[in-house]
């Protein structure tokens, strides 16, 4: 099944660790030996500003850009830059989205409202929207700075690839002295996704 | 047998640093600039070369060509706009050549990300004729860079390398080879027809220039980094870089004819491709560059009717533009959503000072860096920016200009790395044509924008080697500017009256507003308290959202509603709490 070239977009706020997210991502599809693609922007866009990561993987990709409207995966690390990017998911893809919301400088300031109801909006235009409270899982890891890698853990079950395979790949690229933390957070988003299945429509 | 290499995963800029390592590359120069900046971060890791930060382009090509000179390897990086600071060695080297190969690789910025403009590099390669390739991945980017240092001695040309944003930020599939050996020793030659550019050489050497030029025209029609995919319908497509893949992907009936080395263009081989087309499109991101050296040749081509010219490409726009229309969105927005526009880092030494600015009424003629965020609500306490240095000397002929009634406002900013880069040429003029204006230094000892490199301020190279750091008030004193003030940024009242006293003063002075950057490594601030509000005192004014602190947010959910800090972003650096007219602001003690 790997001749059809998959779309994960990643989109987050700058800051939340998503290039770290989708360095991972990558590696671990390049071990599971697909072609992997992957663009992002850095500088300006860093500095606490809107940010995206898209990756494609399949026998051969030629674009690392994801057509509008054609990514299979919506991978969010925050609510209102998920909701920002609902046009870039395919009609029937999946949405997994982190439930922290980060208030951006129009709204911290009072000038604009951060907009209300975002997760029943993402659930009335996907179904198959997962939503996963990753800074608890953050915190139960004992480093908050983990939230990146519990929603990478939450992602990895939505994909099928061996749970060593991911372990490889952070073992390798996380530092060591906080490799058991990062390690934790990613079981712990991997286990968290399985559970969120059952209570997402439950109170979100 | 040369060893195989397992694959491995790099951005387009890694990439170059490890053809350049794999070429046998031993100096390197270059100034930070987004995003070709990592190329030298790579490359400083690899064994045996010398890889270092220049204070600007035009230095670092020029000492990418003394080490050609002596006969080694040199690669030389920039950001596009840099390749313009660069440019008055680059259209001399052209003419001298190399002894040992020099490839300059520069990155452009389409849609600028983090740019002040999208000029597109390869018209440099045509204006300064020397050979350019543009890889489309960071495969190519690899192989192209390894390739261009033999071209380049092989022709006896400087070659430029271009990428982009898509590809020196993404990263894809690299197959490392090992690097190349016995290339020549090192060693002083000389050779003054060639190396010495006076009128009599060099008009020796401009014939010599356009016979390579078509020389490589030639040997670019036989390589196979310019090659014809076949398609099966009637349309061709001539495209090369990024650009390339978005094509093959919307048009995989199409020929396509894929160049590596977009300048000199292979003339014959083109036409041969075009005659077996019936329609030909060029596919080209930012200017017709492929495309009029097409239709000069008397080959009709659909381009940049159909085609923008403006902005990055990008699949969907080119689909827009081959099909009059884009695939249909599955979701759209019927709201508009609050914009995330990047800010200044909580605790970042510039706030005080825009703060201040704005207070004061300051006309502020910027410059790139962080700190050009200032321009941003709430601070919104710049007023022109235009390229690197340009804000002391904006300044300088503001003041020339103004009434004198209105000459005190004009305040030039910019940060330590920016004065080093061509401000303190600026400055030179300031002082020696006996300018009055008011100069503000934002010295955080770093080059913080392109991800906090070392400069000759900080006192380190990018090699990690403690260097001396340059002192920035000595060093304007020399100039010539007798008024030089050390502030600290934290202190808004000690800010705010040198400020006001330096403006209003009719001399030139320059206020050099001191404190590490807050992401800096070494010298990022001791670890302070994060702050708190006193929900009972605060008086809900909103005055301390005016500096646009992302750790602070005003709770509308609350009420009564309050200000909030939250405690894990604050620094403690304190801004807030001064401007708090009710005292409403503590120590957070969780902490």
């Amino acid at each position: 099944m790997k001749d059809k070239v998959r779309n994960i977009l990643l989109a987050g706020v700058g800051g939340q660790g998503t290039l770290l997210a989708s360095e991972l991502l990558a590696e671990a599809l390049l071990l599971a030996g697909y072609d992997v693609k992957k663009s992002e922007i850095h500088g300006m866009s860093q500095r606490g500003g809107s940010v995206t990561s898209h990756v494609r993987y399949g026998s051969k990709v030629l674009s690392p850009l994801i057509h509008e409207g054609q990514a299979d995966i919506l991978f969010g690390f925050e609510l209102l830059e998920t909701y920002r990017y609902l046009p870039m998911l395919r009609l029937g893809g999946t949405v997994l989205v982190n439930t922290q919301r980060i208030l951006p400088a129009p709204v911290a300031v009072g000038a604009a409202d951060y907009p209300q109801g975002l997760e029943e909006k993402l659930r009335s235009a996907c179904p198959d929207t997962d939503f996963i409270d990753g800074l608890s899982l953050a915190h139960q890891s004992g480093l908050s700075r983990t939230v990146n890698i519990v929603l990478l853990g939450a992602l990895s079950a939505a994909l099928d690839m061996p749970t060593a395979l991911w372990r490889d790949v952070i073992t390798e690229k996380v530092p060591q002295q906080f490799l058991q933390e990062n390690l934790l957070a990613f079981q712990l988003g991997r286990d968290g996704r399985a559970s969120s299945k059952e209570t997402v429509f439950q109170g979100g | 047998m040369p060893e195989t290499m397992p694959n491995v995963l790099m951005s387009g800029n890694e990439a170059i640093a490890r053809g350049a390592y794999e070429a046998g590359v031993k100096v390197a120069s270059a100034y930070p600039g987004t995003p070709s900046t990592e190329i030298l971060e790579t490359l400083v890791n690899y064994p045996a070369v010398d890889a270092s930060w220049a204070p600007n382009e035009k230095v670092a090509l020029e000492v990418g060509i003394g080490a050609s000179f002596a006969g080694v390897r040199a690669l030389v990086t920039m950001k596009h706009v840099g390749v313009n600071v660069a440019a008055d060695p680059l259209f001399t080297l052209s003419y001298i050549g190399v002894r040992g190969g020099l490839v300059l690789a520069c990155a452009d910025d389409p849609e600028m990300h983090s740019s002040q403009n999208e000029q597109d590099s390869r018209n440099y390669a045509k204006f300064a004729k020397v050979p350019m390739f543009e890889p489309a991945d960071s495969e190519e980017a690899r192989a192209y860079t390894r390739l261009a240092f033999e071209l380049s001695e092989q022709f006896d040309t400087p070659v430029m390398l271009r990428s982009n944003t898509r590809i020196s930020h993404g990263k894809s599939v690299v197959r490392p080879q090992q690097p190349v050996s016995g290339l020549p020793t090192p060693g002083i030659l000389r050779d003054p027809a060639k190396m010495v550019m006076l009128p009599a050489n060099a008009r020796n050497r401009h014939p010599l220039v356009e016979e390579r030029t078509t020389a490589l025209e030639a040997w670019a029609c036989e390589q196979p980094f310019n090659r014809i995919e076949a398609g099966s319908g009637e349309i061709g497509v001539i495209t090369a870089g990024i650009a390339y893949q978005y094509a093959r992907q919307l048009m995989p009936e199409a020929h396509i004819l894929k160049l590596g080395m977009v300048y000199p263009l292979p003339k014959q081989l083109i036409r041969d491709f075009a005659g077996r087309c019936k329609t030909v499109y060029v596919i080209e991101e930012l200017d017709p560059f492929i495309e009029e050296q097409v239709k000069a040749m008397g080959i009709q081509v659909i381009g940049k009717e159909r085609i923008p010219t403006c902005g990055e490409l990008t699949p969907g726009r080119l689909e827009q533009a081959l099909r009059g229309s884009r695939t249909e969105a599955a979701f759209t927005h019927d709201e508009t959503l609050p914009g995330r526009p990047p800010n200044m880092c909580a605790g970042c030494s510039h706030r005080g000072v825009f703060f201040t600015l704005k207070r004061l009424g300051a006309f502020v003629t910027g410059d790139i860096g962080c700190y050009t965020l200032g321009f941003l609500p709430p601070l919104s306490a710049m007023d022109t920016c235009v390229c690197m240095g340009a804000g002391i000397s904006n300044a300088t002929g503001m003041i020339k200009a103004l009434p004198p009634q209105e000459r005190n406002q004009v305040v030039g900013v910019m940060g330590d790395s920016t004065f080093l880069h061509t401000g303190i040429n600026s400055l030179i003029d300031m002082a020696y044509n006996g300018g009055l204006g008011t100069v503000v230094l934002l010295d955080n000892r770093v080059t913080a924008m392109t991800g906090r490199q070392e400069n000759p301020g900080s006192g380190y190279t990018l090699a990690g080697v403690e260097s001396p750091p340059i002192d920035l008030q000595a060093l304007c004193r020399v100039l010539g500017v007798k008024h030089v003030e050390v502030i600290d940024p934290y202190d808004l009242a000690q800010t705010e009256q040198i400020l006001r006293r330096e403006m209003e003063r009719d001399e030139l002075s320059v206020v050099i507003a001191r404190r590490p950057c807050m992401l800096d490594r070494r010298l990022g601030p001791q670890p302070t308290p994060a702050l708190a509000v006193i929900d009972d005192l605060c008086g809900g004014c909103k005055v301390c959202l005016k500096i646009g602190c992302p750790a602070l947010s005003w709770q509308q959910d609350g009420t009564p509603t309050k200000a909030h800090i939250d405690s894990q972003l604050c620094s403690g650096c304190g801004l807030c709490r001064q401007l708090c007219p009710h005292d409403a602001i503590g120590v957070h003690h969780e902490r």
